[in-house]
């Protein structure tokens, strides 16, 4: 007889615990040495609360209601639950906050590897440290996180979520078609979006940058050459990287086109990839109005890791085998 | 390594093979094995993996390949508008390669069209397709109530056997709707051959796919 689960979760048996625990453990000690203290929030929430932070992304995909009629939900991040918790909890306290979590989420994913309905996720929220600094401490956490599990070949790539919509306000493109060039953009669809430009009548330079800005990629120099009109981004993403130690300032690879999907972003966002992996381990950002919806305005960052991702990735780079490795060797580390 | 252009590069079998071959060649790609040779699926020394074109997203998105050419019928199949949808493949669309011209259109038999009468009288067209999830958008998005009929093979058989009454396929030229007595009712989308990347791929070989970008733009 076999009793199910449901679609997208999973057990996990002593040996891949061991393994798992290896990495939690490593994780926990970097975050705790940095001023991290570890926080448990319930995994059931109200949905009304947690729908002050953004649910178009992190749609919560298990809903249930309680004794009294209430509609709740099975949390789909931590940095909501951690907003609320800094709002009620810390009402007065002196900032900045430092918090660190270990804890599973859910959401209404196609389950595939690395992609489950209940996900473990290990992160930090940093919340009253403005950028650039705030921003800077968060990416040297992450690094040091991740250098001490032994993962080698990841990189961070570090964008700004508010670049794009800049850029559409500076070329003056009508207000209504902002939302659909940037939902084109968030999916990196470059055909749809030089479709939908066309459709907007932008054309020659305007609809030119539009297309080509969100597409560089790689080391400072996309910065350099970047366009007046993003200047203020730019400049915001250059002092960020020279509050960074070359250890840390070696992973960065600049994406001029890097949205995070979910809505809450409003500065620098970033996302971590392995050549082990073909999808990003985890990533965060600057999320500075989230914490006012909650009552308590703080300028905020923090990132998120996919346990389940990073260990895929460290056993891939391990047997030298996984997504990209068994192909030509990607762009090496400056 | 000898790949030309340091990528893999997933290419689909079938309708786009040609032409997917003969861009690759004008990229200064020995393609003389790979022309040759239709069994073989994994070849190495350029860099590039066959498969079915339906196949081609699910191996760019696990990072099997760097890139990748399908159709962008299979595209809107697999990958459809709006994050909030679980079966999206998570691909980078990067380019309009404008081969493999195609029109998904919804037809039915030739006369009085019987998917308005189906619809008048009993609320429902029954459509059969291989594309389900397009022809399901497309029904919703014109409000008609459709029974989606998924098949697998000749698509055209189906609304003359009178299981259905209208189908939503891919079509070239209409050469085998008209010899099925079939006539194009509306056009849905045109669709060409796409360039997709693995996202991450997309970052950590940067140069490497940008290089490819242009020539295939300058192609």
């Amino acid at each position: 007889m076999i009793y199910p689960i449901p679609s997208g979760t999973r057990d996990v048996l002593p040996d891949e615990t061991r393994e798992v625990r290896a990495i939690t453990d490593t994780l926990r000690g970097m975050f705790e040495r940095n001023g991290y203290g570890e926080v448990y929030t319930p995994a059931l929430e109200y949905e009304s609360v947690l729908a002050r932070g953004d649910m178009a992304e992190a749609q919560p995909a298990y809903r249930v209601f309680d004794e009294t009629g209430a509609a709740l939900v099975l949390r789909s991040d931590m940095t909501v639950p951690i907003a609320r918790v800094v709002a009620t909890r810390y009402p007065t306290a002196e900032t900045p906050l430092r918090f660190c979590y270990f804890a599973h989420c859910y959401r209404g994913v196609r389950p595939q590897r690395g992609q489950p309905r209940e996900l473990l996720q290990a992160g930090i929220e940093l919340i009253g440290a403005p950028a650039p600094e705030g921003t800077a401490e968060a990416l040297s956490v992450l690094c040091h996180a991740l250098d001490a599990t032994g993962l080698k070949d990841y990189r961070v790539g570090l964008g700004d979520a508010s670049l794009f919509p800049a850029l559409m306000a500076a070329i003056g493109v009508p207000e209504e078609q902002r939302p659909g060039l940037l939902e084109a953009l968030a999916r990196r669809d470059f055909v749809e979006l030089g479709h939908r430009l066309a459709a907007a009548g932008l054309e020659g330079e305007a609809a030119e940058l539009l297309l080509s800005l969100p597409q560089r990629r790689g080391g400072p120099e996309v910065l350099t050459g970047a366009n007046a009109q993003v200047e203020e981004a730019a400049a915001g993403l250059r002092m960020v990287r020279d509050l960074l130690e070359p250890g840390v300032a070696k992973r960065i690879i600049f994406d001029l086109g890097l949205v995070r999907s979910i809505g809450y972003y409003t500065g620098a966002v970033f996302e971590v990839y392995d050549p082990a992996l073909g999808a990003p381990i985890g990533g965060g950002g600057r999320y500075d109005d989230l914490l006012a919806r909650f009552g308590r305005p703080l300028p905020a960052v923090g990132f998120a890791l996919g346990i389940d991702r990073l260990h895929i990735a460290l056993t891939g780079e391990e047997r030298g085998t996984g997504a990209l490795l068994a192909q030509p060797a990607g762009e090496q580390i400056a | 390594m000898s790949r030309a252009s340091g990528l893999t590069i997933a290419v689909p079998r079938g309708a786009l093979f040609g032409e997917t071959v003969d861009i690759l060649a004008t990229l200064g790609m020995d393609t003389e094995e790979l022309r040759e040779n239709d069994r073989k699926l994994l070849f190495e020394e350029i860099g590039v993996i066959t498969m079915r074109p339906s196949d081609v997203p699910t191996y760019v998105e696990a990072g099997a390949a760097d890139v990748g050419i399908t159709g962008k019928d299979v595209l809107l199949e697999q990958a459809t508008r709006g994050s909030e949808d679980p079966t999206r493949r998570e691909v980078y669309e990067l380019l309009d390669l404008g081969y493999g011209r195609c029109t998904m259109v919804l037809a039915s038999r030739e006369g009085p069209d019987p998917a308005v009468e189906a619809l008048r009288r009993l609320g429902v067209m029954r459509v059969a397709t291989k594309y389900p999830r397009i022809a399901a958008r497309h029904l919703e998005e014109t409000g008609r109530q459709a029974e989606i009929v998924e098949v697998k093979g000749s698509v055209e058989l189906a609304p003359l056997t009178g299981m259905v009454e209208a189908i939503v396929d891919l079509t070239a030229t209409g050469t085998t709707l008209k010899e099925n007595n079939l006539v194009v009712r509306e056009e849905l989308m045109v669709c060409t051959a796409r360039l997709i990347a693995n996202p991450v791929s997309h970052k950590l070989k940067a140069a490497a796919i940008d290089d490819l970008l242009e020539r295939l733009r300058a192609a």
